[in-house]
């Protein structure tokens, strides 16, 4: 490991001002430990964020309120987020392990980096890591890589649960910086990698996650997480989807739905929503909108599978939300 | 009364030391002054190192050296080979030249002060290449099947060729036939303590704390490598966090120390990464299979073949008993079977749990399988109708076979009469349920193994044998071996092992440890006590004194004459009167004669039940019951462990496990525990192990055929014939992951 130095920030402000200065923010540290063990990441000066008071949860009005600092454990097991909005619970325990839902933070969660492989293998050419270096992944092993959103420079998929749930529910985002304070959607977090596959996010230099705020709504009854995995626990999903339905009057007034594992950031599914909206709630219904979910999809050598798991993975999240009391 | 130890089970002798963390692994031994190496490897797949930047890392702060093939020593890498290396070809020799055979071959070693410095010195040493893209892949149109040289050998254990009868004519006229392809992945051990290797020169004597599962043989390669006499040469190993085989050879990280420890003038501590468990410390070796069964319409076999290759490197010919099993499971007048190798630009495979055996029975097995589909024959009934009244391949008796009844037990707990043959026929809820069945085997091995019981002053014994206990309980297993020879209650036993200067014992693993440093402590056990009698009898003060040797006898720690029921004499009182501790050493090996006369061979019977979501392909697996044949049960409770433990390994290789190469530069792209998957908890269901009586008077002293390996034998295929009964769809490529199911 790289030698470093860690501060400890007192107050809002002082973290803003050592970030604002070159210093990097460390919570949990479950994916920046992790990579800097691995010299992928190697910051000079950490900003530990941990005593400032963005913890907890707690809710304003229909909406929860998520702090950025909250455990991804503490989130799950929390009575309010399991009444107000499963879906965001289930989501969080599909997540990790454990130990890394212990310590990993929400803000964190949502920045975490990607699990390609050739990104933490610092002899493998990528351009995450090194831009203009190639990609290795595109011609290589890729059968955990993204069909959506991928460009010819960076296929790497997202690696968070949670956010996909926040993106389907349209969670909104608070942070801080030099420039003050601005909130914006959750979805709006994430960049696409097209040539700038480094960037994988729209914080300025020096901004803070503050909170989460995950609107209610009418969907928060039937919403379902499911993730396709190799193995029970502690593994990425091949792919998951986030769904949830407002129902009325025997049909589907509208619904919500993300995806995770197939895209270069948590997918939203628009298409897909709007061929439920109006329709009775079954299979059929289900599958014809599943169907569009891969409109645009570009499958690799490896993950095939990918194009063809998605629209069921979406059907059986679906059924799973319908059967919600 | 008279104490029974062998059959109890007692819990782990060493448990609490585990616990509480005073067990000591090879890189606990931290020695004072010492320094630290980081090995740098290879990140070309293939070609030549064309320089490397050493003077710039060596102006770092805190590296004591760099060294690589330019300024390292010749080595003198004398000839050494135990049964456990490849007979044909040369061990890697680690910065001898400037050839890079494979993906992470050590190329340097830094070393430093601290851990940090020497890690900061590896990840800054520029290595430059000229690459070639390497061979990696048994199904690339470059890689070619050679026959195995010491497989072509007359009498070779492993055959490269054999045939009775005439296997393909008798295929090509049978009335049912199946003739199938199995591709099982690379895989590697992945215990949990990687290999560690402390290193400490003294004068031209080297102690080595160091990770292995063959301390002597460790002792004997690593004097070779440096031209030392072995005498020279201790290695200690009280502890092992999991081998599975890795441990077995010792691998160029052990040199390496070894080396760096005497360039720098210090003892070295060198540690593998994670990543680094994925280079040069072996590997179950991929392999491809083809199995062809023809049968009877009354479901007796006609002819069998099982044609195999398996890869290895390019510098050593790794062979293991891949197609061994198929000439004595069942019973077939023809028969061939054919082993190849196909040398890859790779690391050499090495043993891993069930080596061969777990290869080669998931191919029979499955193809046996198939055949009872074919048929339209219970899967059970089939291989009753071919159950074999001797070893057809050697023409001799086994010394004991229980498969059938292994697999009466299994299936009555099991609830194998609930299962409704039709694929896809049973279901539970929206899930599709699948039930198979597998035998398994594993041959009762019995290598020759001495050890030594030395009686103390207070009445209790010590045992010292140059043992290992990678986790199966050997600590304590063998304390309830030497507790039931002597008499003593095991408390009083404290067993011994991993040093090379306790009495050499064979490799661990095989499933042999049991039968063979038990059956020496068993007879080391019976040597002291003659020993101690033939002092009690010479001594005036004693209660036997004049007594002859056949005329006295022990119970429980005494001695006395026969029929004599006075206290008698105890060992305290001999060892008081001797005036000094009693020690006996003893050593054993299976009497050629019997071994001539039967074959041995564990068997088990493995079954399984799996649930499918027939939407997104999820595969869980709900239980596992195996049945078991292995001989005396030493100790039911670690017994059970074991099974329990290889069903998991077995589980693994059905379902997760799969060391993927990239084919451009040969790198394990998955080198990572979070990447390379194995059960967790949460994968991990009922599971249930039986043992069938067995009194084998045949395969050792102690009626033990070995349990390690069996374990794991049988469940892939046990879980991939559940597959096929859930779905109707054969999953011939292991790991069977959802992609493979999908459209099932």
């Amino acid at each position: 490991m790289i030698p470093f130095t860690l501060e400890k920030a007192r107050t809002e402000q002082d973290a803003i001002r050592a970030a604002a200065t070159g210093g990097r923010y460390i919570a949990g540290g479950t994916t920046l430990v992790d990579l800097m063990r691995e010299e992928v990441e190697r910051p000079e000066r950490l900003i530990d964020i941990n005593a400032l008071p963005l913890g907890g949860v707690r809710v304003e009005g229909s909406d929860l309120v998520i702090g950025a600092l909250a455990r991804m454990a503490e989130v799950a097991a929390h009575p309010d987020v399991q009444r107000l909005q499963p879906l965001i619970a289930e989501s969080l325990i599909e997540g990790a392990s454990p130990q890394l839902r212990n310590m990993a933070s929400m803000g964190g969660n949502l920045l975490q980096r990607v699990r390609c492989p050739y990104f933490r293998m610092l002899d493998a050419a990528c351009n995450k890591r090194d831009p203009g270096t190639g990609c290795s992944a595109i011609d290589g092993l890729n059968a955990g890589h993204a069909i959506l959103g991928t460009s010819e420079h960076c296929v790497a998929t997202h690696p968070s649960d949670v956010a996909v749930a926040l993106v389907a529910l349209d969670a909104t985002m608070r942070v801080r910086g030099p420039q003050g304070e601005r909130r914006f959607p959750v979805e709006e977090l994430f960049r696409l990698p097209g040539d700038t596959p480094h960037l994988e996010h729209t914080l300025l230099p020096g901004e803070l996650i503050l909170d989460i705020r995950v609107p209610g709504g009418p969907y928060a009854g039937r919403a379902r997480y499911l993730k396709v995995r190799d193995r029970a626990s502690y593994e990425f999903a091949l792919v998951s989807a986030a769904v949830a339905l407002d129902l009325g009057g025997g049909v589907i007034r509208s619904a919500r739905i993300a995806a995770g594992g197939v895209g270069t950031r948590p997918w939203r599914l628009r298409a897909c929503e709007e061929r439920l909206a109006g329709q009775p709630p079954g299979r059929k219904a289900f599958e014809a909108a599943a169907e569009v979910a891969v409109q645009g999809a570009r499958p690799l050598q490896h993950n095939h599978y990918k194009a063809e798991l998605l629209p069921r993975t979406i059907v059986r999240a679906l059924e799973m939300a319908g059967e919600v009391a | 009364m008279t104490l029974h130890a062998i059959g109890r089970p007692l819990p782990r002798v060493d448990g609490p030391a585990k616990v509480t963390g005073s067990a000591r692994y090879a890189a606990d031994f931290n020695q004072s002054g010492q320094a630290y190496a980081v090995i740098v490897n290879a990140t070309v797949g293939l070609g030549r190192i064309t320089s490397i930047d050493s003077a710039r890392v060596e102006r770092m702060p805190g590296i004591v050296a760099v060294i690589t093939h330019r300024n390292a020593p010749r080595l003198a890498y004398g000839p050494h080979k135990s049964y456990i290396d490849p007979a044909i070809g040369e061990r890697l020799h680690v910065l001898q030249d400037e050839q890079v055979r494979f993906h992470g071959q050590p190329v340097a070693v830094v070393v430093a002060e601290t851990l940090d410095a020497a890690e900061a010195g590896a990840a800054a040493l520029a290595v430059t290449y000229a690459p070639e893209r390497p061979v990696v892949d048994p199904s690339d149109p470059k890689a070619e099947q050679i026959v195995p040289e010491a497989a072509a050998q007359p009498d070779a254990r492993i055959p490269a060729d054999t045939s009775r009868g005439a296997a393909d004519n008798a295929l090509a006229n049978a009335p049912v036939k199946v003739d199938q392809t199995y591709d099982i992945a690379r895989e590697n051990h992945n215990p949990m303590e990687p290999h560690a290797t402390v290193a400490a020169w003294n004068g031209d004597r080297l102690t080595l704390w160091s990770k292995s599962q063959f301390i002597v043989n460790e002792q004997a390669e690593i004097a070779a490598v440096f031209g030392l006499p072995p005498e020279n040469v201790q290695v200690i190993c009280p502890f092992i966090g999991g081998g599975f085989g890795t441990g077995l050879r010792t691998w160029p990280h052990v040199t390496l120390a070894a080396l760096a420890a005497r360039q720098v003038g210090r003892p070295v501590k060198l540690v593998l990464t994670r990543k680094q468990m994925f280079f040069t410390t072996g590997h179950r070796p991929r392999t491809v299979q083809r199995v062809a069964i023809g049968a009877g319409r009354d479901g007796r076999l006609t002819g069998l073949v099982h044609e195999g290759a398996g890869e290895t490197s390019r510098y050593e010919q790794f062979i293991e008993a891949l197609t061994s099993v198929t000439g004595f499971m069942y019973s077939c007048p023809n028969l061939r079977t054919k082993y190849r190798l196909i040398p890859l630009d790779i690391g050499t495979p090495n043993h891993m749990r069930g080596p061969g055996e777990a290869s080669g029975v998931f191919a029979l097995e499955c193809a046996m399988d198939e055949l009872s589909y074919a048929l339209g024959i219970d899967p059970i009934e089939l291989r009753r109708r071919n159950e074999p009244e001797i070893d057809d391949a050697e023409t001799r008796p086994f010394s004991s076979r229980s498969l059938m009844a292994c697999f009466d037990l299994a299936a009555e707990r099991f609830a194998w009469s609930r299962r409704t043959p039709e694929p896809r026929s049973m279901r539970d809820g929206r899930l599709l349920i699948g039930m198979g069945a597998a035998s398994a085997s594993y041959p009762a091995f019995h290598a020759p193994a001495s050890a030594r019981v030395r009686l103390l002053a207070d009445g209790t014994a010590e045992v010292e044998a140059a043992a290992s206990d990678m986790g199966p309980g050997t600590y304590t297993s063998m304390t309830q071996v030497a507790a039931e020879f002597l008499g003593l209650p095991p408390e009083q036993i404290r067993f011994r092992l991993g040093r090379s200067d306790y009495p050499p014992t064979p490799s661990h693993g095989g499933s042999w440890t049991m039968a063979s440093v038990g059956s020496a402590i068993r007879a080391a056990c019976l040597a002291v006590q003659e020993e101690a009698a033939r002092h009690a009898i010479a001594d005036q003060r004693s209660s036997v004194f004049g007594a002859v040797l056949d005329g006295v006898e022990w119970n429980e720690g005494h001695l006395r004459r026969r029929g004599d029921t006075s206290p008698g004499q105890s060992y305290r009182d001999i060892v008081a009167s001797a005036g000094r501790p009693i020690e006996a050493d003893a050593s054993t090996q299976r009497d050629p004669e019997v071994a001539a006369r039967y074959s041995m061979h564990s068997f088990g019977a493995v079954f399984a039940e799996i649930a499918i979501d027939p939407d997104v392909g999820t595969i869980s697996v709900r239980r596992i019951v195996g049945a078991y044949g292995i001989g005396r049960v030493i100790n039911p409770r670690l017994a059970r462990s074991q099974c329990t433990g290889g069903m998991i390994g077995g589980m693994g290789m059905a379902l997760m496990e799969r060391t993927a190469l990239d084919p451009r530069d040969g790198r394990p792209v998955n080198a990572h525990m979070a990447d390379y998957l194995m059960p967790v908890n949460l994968d991990t269901p009922l599971l249930e192990a039986h043992f069938v009586d067995e009194d084998d008077p045949y395969v050792n002293p102690l009626g033990v055929k070995g349990l390690g390996e069996i374990a794991l034998v049988g469940t892939a295929p046990a879980i991939a014939n559940a597959i096929f009964h859930a779905t109707g769809k054969r999953v011939r490529t292991l790991p069977i992951r959802i992609e493979d199911v999908l459209t099932a």
